[in-house]
This record gives C-alpha cells, sequence and structure tokens, in this order.
C-alpha cells in the first residue's frame, strides 16, 4: 500500500465542482503510464490505455470530489451559514472542522435550538471562522470548504475523510500501471461532480462512447451495530455489484468481475445497496445504453468526516480489476 | 439598446400570456423584436425559438445564450355544475396568492376571478388559512358547465393578468421570470456581431423542468453557454440575519452552485473579474437555492461551461414582480463583455 500517496489524495481539496487540485495530482501521478490525458468541458480527467486493437473500450470510473459546504451568507457578527455540497448530514457537522481552498478553517456548530428534536436541520448550523465581525471574514458568500480529517492507518484499517471516492482514485492509479499490456482500450475516468448527481461522467461516457463501464466506488457495510441488514463487511474482499438505488449491474460485467475474482484468486462479496448509486448509473444510460457495473470498497461511516476501509479489499479490488482486464 | 426601449420590451413581453408548455404568443412577440438582428430562426420540436446571430468570423467558438419564455400559471382540469373552472398549477405557484385574483383565460384572454366566499361567510379562523388551489376556482361569468366547457375547454392556460407600469424607480409586472432574461437576450442580439456565432434560444418549459433547454443544449452543441434569468430578490427587512438571496439594486446575480448545477469556476472568475474590470455592479446568489436552464445545458453531450446571470427580482412567481432596469442593464453589459472577451484558448487552459 502507498501510504504516501493515499495520504496525498484524501488530504487533497476537491469538493464536487472543485476538483482541480485532485485532477494535478491524480495528472501527476498518471502521466507516465497513459497514452494519453485529456481534461473535458466539466473537468473530468480521462487518462487513456492504448490497446491492441483485438479488445474492447472500457471505462473505468472513479470519482475526483468529495462532500463538502458551501457558504450562503455572512452574517454581522461573522458567523456563516452554509448549504451543502452532495450528501452532508447536520449531525455529522457539529464540531467538525472545515477547511477552505485559502487554507481558512473553521468549525460547525449549533446555534440554540428551542425544539428538542434528535437531528438539527442544517439552517440551525453555522460556521465560526473565528472572526470578530463580518470585515473580517476572510472567506465570501460561495466559497466552497471540505472537512478537515487525517488519514490514519490502523492494523489493516484505513480511516480518512474523502475515501469516497479517493480510494477509487488510489485504485485506478495503481491499476493502469498493472494493465500495461492489456489488449483493451481502457479509459481511465476521474470524473466530476458525482456527489452532486452523477453529472462529470454522464458528460464523459458521452464523448467516450466505451463498450463497458466500470465504477469504482465505495458501499456501505452491515457489520456495525444495530447496522441495517447489508452483506456486506469490511474486510471480506471488494464487493461486485448486483444492484444499487441507481441502476441494475448489466449480468455480463457482474460476471466478468466475478469470474476475474476468482482467476485472480481474490475473495468477493456481491452488493446490493438499498439506497445510494455509483457513476455507472449515469453511464448505464448514456447515449444507446452503455453495459455497466461496479466494483465496490465496503466502507465504514460513509459521508462522514471518518470513513473506515480496509486496506486488504483496496489490494484485492486491484487484483481483481488486472484479472478483469488482462 | 435605451433605456426607454429596453422598458418598453420587458414591459410588452411581461403582458404576453405563455405559461408552460404553450409559448407561441411569445415566440409570435418575439419575432418583429428579432427581425432583421439575426441571420437565422427557427422553431424546434418542442417550441424552443433559436436563432443564429453570424459573428464576425475572428472566432471559432460556439456560444449559446438562453432565456426562457415560458411561466407559472395555471390549467383548467375540470368544470363545476355552476360554470366555474377547477384548475391546476403549471410550475411553481404559491396557493396564498391566488384568492380574489384577476385573471387571463385561454388564447382570447377572457377575464376571469379566483373567487372565494366572502369574509361574512368565513369565520375568523378560515380566514387565517391558506386555501389550497384545488379548493379554488375560476369564475369566468360562465351560466353553467356546458357554457364552461364551451369557453374554457380541459386543458386551457389561465394566466395572472397583471400589466405592467413603472412604479417608482422600479418596474412592476408579472413573469419577470424570466421576462427579464429575455429582454436582455433580445437586447443583446440587437447589438453588433460578436467575434463568433452566437446562437440565442428562447426555451420553453423551463418552469417544469428545464425541458427546452435540454433539447435545446443537445441540437446547438456549444462549446459554452450563458443563461439569463430573473431570480429570487428577498431584500426586504427579515428577523433573522441568513439571507439575502439577492438584493436589488446591486446588480447581476452570478449563480456560484444550485440544486441544478455548479457554475464553471473559471467562467464564473472570467467574468467577476471583468465585472470588477469594468466597475459593473454584481452579486452571488445565496447557493443551494433553486435551478435553471443551466442545469440541464451543462450536462448535454460531452458537457458544457456554463453561467447562469440573472436579474434580481422581487416576488417572483407571484402575480405582480418588480425589478430595477439599472440591473437589466447592467446584466446585458456584463453578459456582453464576458461574451466579447472570450477566447477559444481560454477554455483550452481550463
Ligand atoms: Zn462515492
Ligand atoms: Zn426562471
Amino acid at each position: 500500500m502507498n501510504l504516501g500517496l493515499l495520504t496525498q489524495l484524501t488530504q487533497a481539496f476537491g469538493p464536487s465542482g472543485y476538483e482541480d487540485k485532485v485532477r494535478a495530482l491524480i495528472q501527476e501521478h498518471v502521466a507516465p503510464w497513459a497514452d494519453e490525458l485529456r481534461t473535458d468541458p466539466l473537468g473530468n480527467l480521462i487518462a487513456y490505455h492504448r490497446g491492441n486493437g483485438k479488445g474492447q473500450k472500457i471505462v473505468l470510473a472513479a470519482h475526483m470530489d468529495e462532500i463538502g459546504v458551501m457558504v450562503s451568507h455572512v452574517d454581522k457578527e461573522g458567523y456563516l451559514r452554509f448549504t451543502r455540497i452532495g450528501g452532508v448530514y447536520p449531525l455529522h457537522c457539529i464540531g467538525s472542522r472545515v477547511r477552505f481552498a485559502d487554507g481558512t478553517h473553521g468549525v460547525i456548530y449549533l446555534e440554540h435550538r428551542e425544539d428538542t428534536s434528535p437531528s438539527p436541520k442544517l439552517t440551525q448550523l453555522y460556521i465560526d471562522v473565528g472572526a470578530t465581525n463580518k470585515d473580517d471574514v476572510p472567506v465570501s458568500v460561495g466559497a466552497p470548504a471540505v472537512f478537515v480529517r487525517p488519514l490514519v492507518q490502523q492494523g489493516e484499517r484505513l480511516i480518512s475523510k474523502a475515501l469516497d471516492d479517493r480510494i477509487g482514485c488510489y485504485i485506478l492509479i495503481e491499476l493502469l500501471q498493472q494493465v500495461q499490456d492489456s489488449p483493451h482500450d481502457l479509459y481511465f475516468l476521474f470524473s466530476t461532480q458525482e456527489e452532486v448527481g452523477l453529472r462529470g461522467a454522464r458528460t464523459a461516457a458521452f464523448s467516450i462512447n466505451p463498450d463497458m463501464a466500470i465504477a469504482v466506488d465505495v458501499t456501505i457495510t452491515g457489520d456495525t451495530p444495530k447496522a441495517l441488514p447489508m452483506a456486506v463487511t469490511l474486510g471480506d474482499g471488494p464487493a461486485i455489484k448486483v444492484q444499487d438505488s441507481g441502476m441494475i449491474a448489466h449480468p455480463k460485467v457482474r460476471q466478468l468481475l466475478v469470474d476475474a475474482a476468482r482467476k485472480a484468486k481474490v475473495p468477493y462479496q456481491l452488493e446490493v445497496l438499498r439506497g445510494g448509486t455509483t457513476d455507472a448509473a449515469a453511464m448505464q444510460l448514456t447515449r444507446a445504453g452503455i453495459p455497466s457495473g461496479a466494483l465496490s470498497i465496503p466502507c465504514r461511516y460513509i459521508h462522514s468526516p471518518s470513513e473506515m476501509v480496509d486496506s486488504e479489499d483496496v489490494a484485492n479490488a486491484i487484483k481483481l480489476l488486472a484479472a478483469a482486464l488482462a | 439598446m435605451k433605456h426607454e426601449r429596453l422598458v418598453d420590451i420587458l414591459q410588452s413581453l411581461s403582458n404576453v400570456m405563455s405559461t408552460s408548455g404553450d409559448e407561441s404568443e411569445m415566440r409570435r412577440a418575439l419575432r418583429p423584436l428579432l427581425a432583421g438582428q439575426v441571420d437565422e430562426l427557427r422553431v424546434d420540436s418542442l417550441g424552443n425559438l433559436i436563432t443564429l446571430k453570424k459573428g464576425t468570423g475572428e472566432s471559432q467558438l460556439r456560444v449559446l445564450v438562453t432565456a426562457h419564455i415560458d411561466e407559472v400559471g395555471m390549467m383548467v382540469v375540470d368544470h363545476t355544475p355552476d360554470g366555474a373552472l377547477k384548475v391546476q398549477a403549471v410550475g411553481g405557484i404559491d396557493d396564498r396568492l391566488l384568492p380574489g385574483l384577476n385573471v387571463c383565460v385561454g388564447k382570447e384572454q377572457l377575464p376571469g376571478v379566483i373567487g372565494i366566499k366572502a369574509i361574512h361567510h368565513s369565520s375568523s379562523r378560515e380566514r387565517l388559512k391558506a386555501i389550497p388551489l384545488k379548493e379554488l376556482s375560476v369564475d369566468i361569468g360562465a351560466e353553467n358547465r356546458k357554457e364552461a366547457q364551451r369557453l374554457a375547454p380541459v386543458g386551457t392556460r389561465v394566466t395572472f393578468s397583471t400589466q405592467a407600469h413603472p412604479l417608482g424607480e422600479l418596474i412592476a409586472g408579472k413573469a419577470f421570470d424570466d421576462r427579464a432574461g429575455c429582454t436582455a437576450l433580445v437586447a443583446l442580439l440587437h447589438e453588433e456581431p460578436f467575434p463568433f456565432d452566437l446562437y440565442g434560444v428562447f426555451t420553453v418549459q423551463e418552469e417544469v423542468g428545464l425541458r427546452g433547454a435540454r433539447v435545446a443544449g443537445y441540437a446547438v452543441a456549444p462549446a459554452v453557454a450563458f443563461v439569463l434569468e430573473g431570480t429570487i430578490a428577498d431584500d426586504l427587512p427579515k428577523k433573522e440575519d441568513v439571507g439575502p438571496t439577492s438584493q436589488i439594486g446591486q446588480g447581476p446575480v452570478l449563480t456560484v452552485m444550485d440544486r441544478s448545477y455548479i457554475s464553471a469556476p473559471w467562467l464564473l472568475r472570467y467574468t467577476v473579474q471583468l465585472a470588477e474590470k469594468l466597475g459593473i455592479p454584481y452579486q452571488f446568489k445565496q447557493p443551494g437555492i433553486g435551478g435553471t436552464d443551466a442545469g440541464a445545458i451543462h450536462l448535454t453531450r460531452g458537457g458544457v461551461p456554463s453561467l447562469t446571470l440573472a436579474v434580481p427580482c422581487r416576488y417572483i412567481h407571484g402575480p405582480i414582480s418588480l425589478l430595477k432596469p439599472a440591473d437589466l442593464e447592467a446584466t446585458i453589459t456584463l453578459t456582453s463583455a464576458a461574451l466579447r472577451h472570450l477566447t477559444a484558448e481560454q477554455l483550452a487552459n481550463n
């Protein structure tokens, strides 16, 4: 495991729509291994591996963006109100720290509430950047910010912000180096704006127009106290998507991944996700339809500032995908 | 374009009846305004009015500017035995605003009134409650169901019957969302040719789901898109220090992020820098609120960097909204400048 690279990836600033720093970082790591590299109108980074002319045209997608917040108002006292970028839950926010593009840090806290409902509304929260009044605030309305949490490795477990989906970006970067002999035309798509509606993947899939698409993203697990029933466990292997709330994986793509797991002798799980989806859902419906599937990394506490994955699952996902594309 | 002419166009377009899905009156009103100003003009299968203003040939870019010609309103869905019309909303309408209003019914513009029982008959508690639209009906003076059916069959459009007029420094009228944007687009098309081919598209069905823009974006396949809008100004005093979304008199409202899209950061930065340089006022729309045609356009084909510039308008989606002509003029000036300085290199570098 290249912990240095994963640290850089997870700690980079990249809320949806503002993925340029993540893109620059990934670009640096894939450039030596890609036959072509381009950035498209929505900011997607596409690294192309040329096959031998006999293979298929395949997209592998991982999204660069992460959830975050955006300033919606600065009040007289210098406190900031904010809106969500992607699926941000108020309960996760309280006491969290956020960082703006210019390096300004802020603490999110909760105003005094008359109502005692367990979950506050986002409108009851504010960001405190330590300002004494409005003119003292270094950021303005429209400024995006991301949550702050370092990457920690503890045994096989990895904990950080933005593992959704920098872990997928990490896997694709490593994978590109291992599939240099693949007969297929491979498009490594580092997509934008997944968290706000699978937007980047949709337009990138249109311009690439592939024969098949596979998203590499995280999925929830059912192995935590009183978790909703979900037959995915952290550390039991990458999860091959059967379906989620946005798409049904193409049976052939699913079978390709199952066969690859057997060939590579790596453990795998099958995933049926009730709520949530991936870039594959958008790619599947592009143009006349693209057979699509997904390989998911089991992840606890998705969309909280402390997401947790297992490094064995990550290593096995790379092996599985390398076998699938050989 | 001269101030008086601009206000005149705004007022005349504001008075046009053009609810989503039936925008023929707006297309009819626009044609004479565009005559001689564009090189091509066609109507597509959804009713979008697509115009091409050929460029000087300096630049090969293909740029799209849109404004939507539909407005929120109502549609007849049933008739009562005593000759009143039952209606449902077309787009986002606030039921609280409706009782007692004058409305316009159908192409013949029959006058109608949204009836409500007399104050003498309603309890004090009833008078504090909003009446949902389904409990209201439109009275067109018909004697019975048969006559109502004849005068306003199911599917007939109903709009607010407001006539635009000046109000102090402001202009009052209905449907400034998006007749403000339409007026701005007309003014842009009256300007000297741009360095590139400019597609000025008057889109349909924005208020019911950005539908016209989606297919128009596909057909035009632009490199960049600007969307001209009338947006929420909620600048009146508030109890809490958590807003406003935008303010009248503070210039064009630029979208950073709304529910439908995120503006291309480079395009936003570029436009802001131009505004600063040229001394044009501007403001940011409070993020996370509303959506515009940019939401559909930016996702067409291989993706289109997009930006929405809006005129701040008070009380949009109601029977009467207010705007300040200076905001409209600044929106036109800033959009024109953004268009004229746009280069292919900027696109390539971002
Ligand atoms: Zn994800
Ligand atoms: Zn509008």
